[in-house]
């Protein structure tokens, strides 16, 4: 019996190491090349810059998103969050005006708010599926419609919009560069190390990776199972945070329909990048490919009339299916391997 | 063959059965015979191609060359499963039992009964409820699998194979994981089966087991066939010599006397948890202390709530003298007080990892430098581990899933041992694993403790518990019934004590 698993083990670890690992790029460049032979504008400066911003957001929710999944969960509140943090943010930066002018000060106030919330979010996600012993996929569904329908009261409905002088000064976060890149790419490079560190070189990310194994054996091992994952969850909940504080600038207001499916699509980057669905295996690399990828493909069809820019989310969901299909890794190998 | 009994025809025969995964060669012309109304034991080291030799007799495998032979006549088994259809049926040790399912559900899975095109429950369910009373098993058809016991469940896989007329029936290790009071309930069931005709293949590692129900022995040494014997005619030092391949003399390490006037390192009173009533012991420096008693008993119980992985509702803990209340497993180990637990694949090692996480996994916070993980003392971690507990890997990368039974002992073994424990506690060290790896564990035991480590095994094996404790404390119903010393250590007095039939009413 050994002797089966062992001769069978050696080629799926092969073909596991290449297409985990490369997959993702080998597929980002194969859509680098498609874009450029449709348009070579496509790989114009602007064009890679504006590429890079737009994939910050949804790639910083998406590093957090691999440390909840890695752990064996799922946040589907994600967009919902981000949208009731940016209409609170909005919400106390316009209150503070009075007090505080419209000054840089304003501004911090709203991001030190955004930190709070998303941070306070993650824990009462992070809480609800620990101590309350109830399924991820419910707490953050209800914390989902939850956030969802705050933000529209808070708007009553409508648009919450920033006051025009705070916007002049938050600006820059969004639009200004910095050593020739925007600033949410920066923002997205730093949390992609710090992630790629948390969950590659420290023990916390070990024991992630051993939560989303196996959780009994986590519990053996002296790994405080409840507080690991509550992390996870307060992780993504900063992660949500940062990414709303470059957003907020870039349109200025929030309503109900912002960040909406911005949870389908961290999710989708975190699988594409090779992270497995069930948990026990993080790849943030990979993760960030995938939200790369995400948004290349709306680039994409952006740049050429082939196919609409409405079928966006189509191309979004093969390109998830095959992923994770790929991912499978067992497909091509005859029945009677095993 | 040498089996000196009135001789029928087999039913089940394989003839001369090799078998190669690739290049590499696991069976060599291997036969057997099969007979209606004969308990047929299957013996051999981890990795003496057993199951192979299994799979192939119910058609899961094909040999890679050699015949099966069904009534005299060569046949080509199906594979999947499908060779039930003949009557052939493989219980696997993993039970194929869907768990949320009703034990009808699960009787019936895959051949339900239809009457007009809708399930025909009246009916199941009265056949269900029929073979249970015949097996004499106290469960109701609608019982959902995951509410029943490992034995019951056991006993719905022979309800499964009873339904299907199962004429030979093969079973990997149906005992392991039964207590002896439910393995007397299991061969009750062997003996009714075997009235009724049917052939019974099986694995198991307990020899004492094998001697007392099987008819016919047939014995693996590293694929080869080594000999087939009439049950009656060999003990179970005989067939552990046969399989393998010298003598045991030294199975046990030599006992190193404790030193009475140790201290105590750890000091346990009036102990209550779930499951377990006023249990107080002490441990001293270097001892072995076995816990016995049947299955269900409290033992794990008992060091599940002291080591902090379920809440205790009373009682006092002393640890080098001074009071301690592990409030969770880190706490207990960093004090030096590690449980290592008998379900190596559900609770102790990540299947799915290599051995390198797998190994620093408990001790992890000892690796951590600066705030990363130190891979180099890991790596160096591991190649001592390797050498110092004699861990077989093809490389150290493969996945630990893939490793045999007893070398994923040994890595749990060293996992737990990384955190240099002063108090090394051992559920089933020993289960599922081979004789030659039973004997190297009972090795590394026996140093551990001779370093100085106090080392507590608890065990359902009497015979390991016997040969490796200087104390032996027996439990029943999550009480100690009594502690028994030196040459008082033996089978019967145990049994007693763990039977209720005698109990000390000290402490």
């Amino acid at each position: 019996m050994t002797e089966t698993t062992m001769s069978t083990a050696k080629p799926s670890i092969l073909r596991g190491f290449d297409l985990k690992t490369a997959g993702p790029a080998i597929a980002l460049l194969i859509l680098c090349v498609i874009g450029f032979l449709l348009n070579p504008a496509f790989l114009s400066e602007g064009n890679i810059t504006n590429l890079l911003t737009r994939s910050a957001f949804i790639g910083i929710i998406a590093v957090g998103a691999t440390f909840v999944i890695t752990a064996g969960g799922i946040d589907l509140s994600v967009g919902s969050m981000a949208a009731v943090i940016a209409g609170v943010m909005i919400i106390v930066m316009n209150s503070a005006v009075d007090t505080f002018g419209t000054g840089v000060t304003t501004v911090l106030i709203g991001c030190g708010c955004s930190i709070i919330l998303g941070l306070g979010a993650g824990l009462v996600n992070g809480f609800l599926t620990t101590k309350g012993k109830i399924e991820a996929f419910i707490v953050t569904l209800g914390t989902m419609g939850i956030y969802r329908s705050l933000v529209t009261y808070f708007a009553d409905g409508g648009t919450l919009s920033l006051n025009y002088d705070i916007r002049g000064v938050y600006r820059p976060v969004y639009y200004d560069s910095f050593f020739g890149l925007p600033i949410p790419v920066w923002v997205f490079i730093i949390v992609s190390i710090a992630g790629w560190f948390l969950m590659n070189r420290t023990a916390f990310g070990r024991y992630c990776t051993a939560i989303g194994s196996n959780e009994s054996v986590a519990k053996y091992s002296a790994i405080k199972v409840d507080r690991v994952k509550t992390l996870t969850y307060v992780i993504q909940g900063l992660c949500v945070s940062l990414a709303t504080i470059i957003y907020v600038p870039r349109l200025g207001s929030a309503s109900s329909s912002t960040g909406v499916l911005w949870e389908l699509e961290a999710i989708a980057a975190v699988i594409i990048g090779g992270t497995v669905l069930k948990g026990g295996y993080g790849r943030i690399g990979g993760t960030i490919l995938g939200a790369l990828i995400l948004t290349t493909i709306g680039n994409i069809l952006n740049f050429t009339d082939m196919i609409s820019n409405y079928l966006n989310g189509t191309m979004q969901g093969l390109i998830i299916i095959v992923a994770v299909w790929l991912q499978r890794g067992d497909w091509g190998r005859s029945k009677s391997a095993d | 063959m040498p089996d000196g009994q009135p001789i029928s025809a087999p039913i089940l025969s394989a003839d001369g059965i090799s078998k190669s995964f690739g290049s590499v060669p696991v069976l060599f012309s291997v036969s057997m015979n099969i007979r209606a109304g004969e308990v047929h034991a299957l013996i051999g080291e981890n990795g003496a191609g057993k199951s192979t030799l299994m799979k192939i007799l119910s058609g899961f495998l094909q040999p890679t060359s050699g015949h099966i032979r069904v009534d005299g006549t060569t046949t080509e088994l199906p594979g999947n499963g499908q060779s039930e259809g003949l009557g052939i049926v493989l219980i696997h040790q993993e039970l194929n039992l869907a768990e949320q399912m009703t034990v009808e559900e699960n009787v019936f899975l895959g051949r339900e009964l239809l009457s007009r095109g809708i399930l025909d429950r009246t009916t199941m369910r009265a056949m269900v409820a029929g073979y249970l009373n015949d097996i004499g098993l106290d469960i109701s058809p609608d019982d959902r699998i995951s509410d029943l016991s490992i034995a019951q469940k056991q006993m719905v896989e022979i309800v499964k194979a009873m339904s299907r007329d199962a004429r030979v029936l093969i079973m990997d290790e149906p005992t392991a994981v039964l207590t002896e009071a439910e393995t007397e309930l299991f061969f009750a069931q062997v003996r009714r089966l075997k009235a009724r005709g049917t052939a019974i293949v099986f694995v198991s590692h307990k020899l004492t087991e094998v001697s007392a129900i099987s008819d016919q022995v047939t014995v693996l040494r590293d694929g080869q066939w080594i000999g087939t014997h009439a049950a009656k005619d060999v003990t179970p030092d005989s067939m552990a010599q046969m399989m393998v391949g010298r003598e045991l003399s030294d199975f046990y390490p030599p006992m190193n006397e404790v030193d009475v006037d140790a201290d105590h390192v750890l000091e346990v009173r009036d102990l209550v948890a779930p499951g377990v009533h006023n249990v107080s012991f002490d441990l001293r420096r270097g001892e072995i202390l076995g816990f016995s008693g049947l299955i269900g008993a409290g033992r794990t119980a008992v060091f599940e709530a002291i080591c902090g992985l379920t809440p205790r509702a009373h009682g006092i803990i002393n640890f080098d003298g001074s009071p301690a209340q592990f409030g969770s497993v880190a706490e207990a180990r960093d004090a030096g007080v590690v449980y290592l637990t008998k379900d190596r694949k559900e609770k102790g090692l990540l299947l799915g990892q290599k051995m390198r996480p797998n190994l620093s996994l408990f001790a992890l916070p000892k690796f951590v430098k600066g705030l990363s993980v130190d891979r180099k003392a890991e790596d160096a971690a591991l190649e001592r581990a390797i050498r110092r507990f004699d861990i077989r890997a093809r490389d150290p990368s493969v996945k630990v899933g893939d490793l045999s039974g007893g070398n994923q002992q040994k890595l749990l073994l060293a996992k737990v041992m990384e955190c240099d424990p002063r108090v090394l506690i051992i559920d089933e060290p020993t289960r599922g694993i081979d004789v030659g790896t039973k004997q190297q564990i009972y090795h590394f035991i026996a140093a551990i403790a001779a370093e100085g480590v106090s080392v507590i095994v608890v065990s359902s094996e009497m015979p390991e518990i016997i040969g490796l404790c200087h104390r032996v404390v027996v439990m029943r119903e999550g009480e100690i019934t009594g502690v028994v010393t030196g040459d008082h250590i033996n089978e019967t007095e145990i049994v007693r004590y763990a039977a209720g039939l005698k109990r000390e009413h000290q402490q």
